[in-house]
C-alpha cells in the first residue's frame, strides 16, 4: 500500500505574520515549521502503516509544495517515521493559491504512483482555507473522507468518525481516496533520536514543475484566479475597562455593563 | 439581471439563518436563485422561507438518490446548475461542508474561489478576515464564475418578497461522486440553546471552569446565549468537540462574546476575535484575553458568574 501525506511548511503562528508588498503571505522572513495540523496527518499515516498486516509493505511518502525551507516540513515527517520525502520546489510556484497548489499536489501524487491513500491535515495553520483536500480529491477524481477524528482501515476499506454540525457520523469508503484528519485524531509523536538519525538516510526527492509536467503559467501569483485588492491591518482592539472583583463587585459591574449595552 | 445561485443551508427542510444572510447579500449582486438540495416533500416549506428573503427562483433538487453521499454529489449539482443558468456568482454557506463543496465546484467550473467572506459587495468584491482576525483583505475573483463561501453573521437578513418560482432540476450524478457514504449517524442531542455559529451571544468556558460547566450554562441561559468552549475544555472531556471555538473548532462572530476561564491563546482568538463586543472573566489579570476585551472582570468565575446570573434574572423580573 502507498500512502502520501501532504505536509505544509507554515510560518510559526506565534510569530508575527504579515503581508508582503505583492500582497502574498510572507513565507520567507518568518521562521517556519511543519504545520502542527499536518503532524496529525503524519501520525495517522504512520499508525495505518503500523497497524497493517504487513507494515513493511506500506510505504509512507511525505509530500510538500513550497519554498526551499519547506524541506524542513518533509524532514520532520521523515524523522517521525515516513519512509521517503518529495519536495516540489520551483520559483514559479510562489504565490500560488489553493487551486494551483492542489494542481501541483495532484500531479505529484500521480508521480509517486499507485497511491491508495492521500492523507492531509484539516487545514493550513496559515491560509486555513480547508479546501485543498477537497480540491485534491476533485483533481484526482477520488472520494474524499475529511475531518476524521477516528480512522480505521481494513484492507482497502476506510471508516472514519467525524463531527458534523448536528451529528456524529461514521463515513465509509474504499481506497483509493483522500483523507483529512483533525486535531482530535490523537497526539502526534515526537521524533525519537533514532528516528532523527534514520531520517538522514531516507530518500528525499526534489522535483520541479517540469518533472511533473506542469507549466509555469498554470501556477503562481500571476495566474491566481482570485486577486487581493487591499489588505488592511486591523487596528488592535483598544482595551476596555477592567475591574477587579471584590466581594461581589465584579458581578454587579458585569451586569451593569451588559445592561448598558442592552444585552439584558 | 443575472442570477446569483445561493445554496440553501437546511436540516430536513428547516432553513437555517445563514441562508437568509446569503440571500440578502445576493440581492446586492443580482437576482437570487436559491438552490434546495433535499427531500422533495420539504421543498415547499423551504420555498416559503426563502421567498421572504428575495429568492426569485428556487431550484429544487430531490436528494433521495444522493442522500448520505456528502459533498461530491452536491458539487456536481451546482456545476450543472452553473452550466444551465450562467449565474454571476455562487454563494455557499461557509461551513466545513460548504467549503468542500465550493472547493470541488471551483475546480469543476475552473473558477476562482473565495472562502470565509465576511462581506460581499458589488463586483463581487469580498471582505475576509485573516491571520486570526489581524488583517482585513478585500479580494475579487478574476476567472470564471466567482464561487464564494460566506461566514455566518456576515449580514443582517433583510426581508424582501421574491417571486420564488420553483423549478425542479434533475441533476445527473456520477457513480464516482458516490464514493464516500455516511454509514451511521448519531444525531447530537439538542441543547435547546441557540446554535453556536449564528447565536447573537456566546458564553464560553475554558480550563478555568475546572470542568464545572453548570455555571457557564446557567449564565448563558440567563442571556439567551449559546455555549462554547476552548480546546483545553474539550480536550479535558468536559464538553464535546462541537462546542469548540477557534482555529480547529468553530468560528463565531456574535454581537457579544463572553470568555470565562479562557487565557486567550492565538488559536482560540482565531475563532472569536471578530466578535462585536468581547467580555472576559479571568482570575489572572495578566491573561492575554484581556488585551481584546471591551470589558473585563479579574476574578473567580465560580463567584462572579453565579452572582451575575442571579442579578440578570432579577433584572429581567
Ligand atoms: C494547531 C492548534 C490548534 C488549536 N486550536 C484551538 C482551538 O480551535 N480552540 C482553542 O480554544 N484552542 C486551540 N488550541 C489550543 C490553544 O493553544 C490553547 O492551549 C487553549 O486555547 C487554552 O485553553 P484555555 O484558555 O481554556 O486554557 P488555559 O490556557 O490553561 O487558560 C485557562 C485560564 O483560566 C483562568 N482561570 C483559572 N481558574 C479560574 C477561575 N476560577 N476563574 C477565572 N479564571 C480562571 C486562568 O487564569 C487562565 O487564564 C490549538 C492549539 C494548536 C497547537
Ligand atoms: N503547499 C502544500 N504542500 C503540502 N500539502 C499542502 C500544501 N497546502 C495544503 N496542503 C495540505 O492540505 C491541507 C489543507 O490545507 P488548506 O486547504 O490550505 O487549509 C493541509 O493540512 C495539508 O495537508
Amino acid at each position: 500500500m502507498n500512502i502520501v501525506v501532504c505536509v505544509k511548511y507554515v510560518p510559526d503562528a506565534t510569530g508575527d505574520r504579515h503581508f508582503e508588498d505583492d500582497k502574498t503571505v510572507d513565507r520567507v522572513g518568518v521562521d517556519g515549521l511543519l504545520s502542527e495540523l499536518d503532524e496529525y496527518a503524519v501520525e495517522q499515516a504512520l499508525q495505518i502503516k503500523e497497524k497493517a498486516d504487513d507494515p513493511e509493505s506500506v510505504e509512507v511518502t511525505a509530500l510538500t509544495v513550497g519554498p526551499e525551507q519547506a524541506v524542513d516540513a518533509v524532514r520532520k515527517a521523515l524523522q517521525m517515521g515516513a519512509d521517503k520525502g518529495v519536495h516540489v520546489l520551483d520559483d514559479a510556484i510562489a504565490g500560488s493559491d489553493a487551486i494551483a497548489t492542489s494542481l501541483v499536489l495532484a500531479k505529484a501524487v500521480e508521480k509517486v504512483g499507485s497511491t491508495d491513500l492521500v492523507v492531509c491535515g484539516m487545514s493550513s495553520t496559515d491560509g486555513s482555507m480547508s479546501v485543498v483536500p477537497a480540491m485534491l480529491a476533485e483533481r484526482l477524481e477520488l472520494p474524499q473522507v475529511t475531518l476524521a477524528s477516528v480512522i480505521e482501515t481494513q484492507g482497502d476499506q476506510v471508516r472514519i468518525k467525524r463531527d458534523s454540525d448536528s451529528a456524529t457520523d461514521v463515513i465509509g469508503a474504499t481506497m483509493p481516496l483522500v483523507l483529512s484528519v483533525t486535531d482530535q485524531s490523537g497526539e502526534a509523536r515526537y521524533p525519537s533520536f533514532k528516528g532523527i538519525m534514520a531520517a538522514k538516510k531516507k530518500p528525499l526527492d526534489t522535483l520541479s514543475l517540469s518533472d511533473l509536467g506542469v507549466e509555469a503559467d498554470q501556477v503562481g501569483l500571476s495566474v491566481a484566479w482570485t486577486e487581493v485588492q487591499e489588505t488592511t491591518e486591523r487596528p488592535p482592539r483598544t482595551q476596555g475597562e477592567i475591574v477587579t472583583d471584590e466581594d461581589g463587585s465584579g458581578a454587579k459591574a458585569l451586569t451593569d455593563f451588559l445592561a448598558s449595552k442592552k444585552f439584558i | 439581471m443575472s442570477e446569483i445561485l445561493v445554496l440553501i443551508d437546511h436540516a430536513e427542510g428547516a432553513v437555517k439563518k445563514p441562508t437568509y444572510e446569503l440571500l440578502t447579500l445576493a440581492r446586492r449582486l443580482g437576482e437570487p436563485s436559491a438552490v434546495f438540495i433535499g427531500p422533495a416533500d420539504k421543498a415547499s416549506e423551504a420555498t416559503e422561507k426563502v421567498k421572504k428573503y428575495g429568492a426569485e427562483k428556487v431550484y429544487v433538487v430531490d436528494d433521495s438518490e444522493i442522500k448520505g453521499y456528502l459533498v461530491a454529489p452536491k458539487a456536481e449539482v451546482l456545476q450543472q446548475l452553473v452550466e444551465k443558468a450562467s449565474p454571476d456568482a455562487v454563494l455557499i454557506p461557509s461551513s466545513f461542508e460548504g467549503k468542500e463543496i465550493a472547493g470541488r465546484l471551483a475546480i469543476k467550473i475552473e473558477s476562482g474561489l473565495i472562502t470565509d467572506a465576511v462581506d460581499v459587495e458589488e463586483g463581487p468584491v469580498t471582505t475576509q478576515s485573516v491571520f486570526a482576525g489581524n488583517y482585513t483583505v478585500k479580494a475579487k475573483v478574476t476567472k470564471g464564475t466567482p464561487v464564494i463561501t460566506v461566514k455566518p453573521n456576515s449580514a443582517t437578513p433583510e426581508e424582501a418578497e421574491g417571486a420564488a418560482a420553483v423549478e425542479e432540476f434533475a441533476a445527473s450524478i456520477s457513480d464516482a461522486a458516490k464514493g464516500a457514504k455516511v454509514v451511521a449517524s448519531q444525531p447530537r442531542k439538542s441543547t435547546g440553546r441557540p446554535e453556536l455559529t449564528d447565536a447573537a451571544i456566546v458564553v464560553s468556558g475554558g480550563r478555568g471552569t475546572g470542568g464545572e460547566f453548570g455555571a457557564i450554562e446557567e449564565f448563558a441561559d440567563a442571556l439567551g446565549a449559546a455555549v462554547g468552549a476552548s480546546r483545553a475544555a474539550v480536550d479535558s472531556g468536559w464538553i464535546p468537540h462541537s462546542f469548540q471555538i477557534g482555529q480547529t473548532g468553530k468560528t463565531v462572530s456574535p454581537q457579544l462574546y463572553i470568555a470565562n476561564g479562557i487565557s486567550g491563546a492565538i488559536q482560540h482568538r482565531a475563532g472569536m476575535q471578530t466578535s462585536k463586543t468581547i467580555v472576559a472573566v479571568n482570575k489572572d489579570e495578566e491573561a492575554p484575553i484581556f488585551e481584546l476585551v471591551d470589558f473585563g472582570v479579574v476574578g473567580d468565575l465560580h463567584k462572579v458568574l453565579p452572582a451575575a446570573t442571579e442579578q440578570i434574572n432579577e433584572r429581567k423580573g
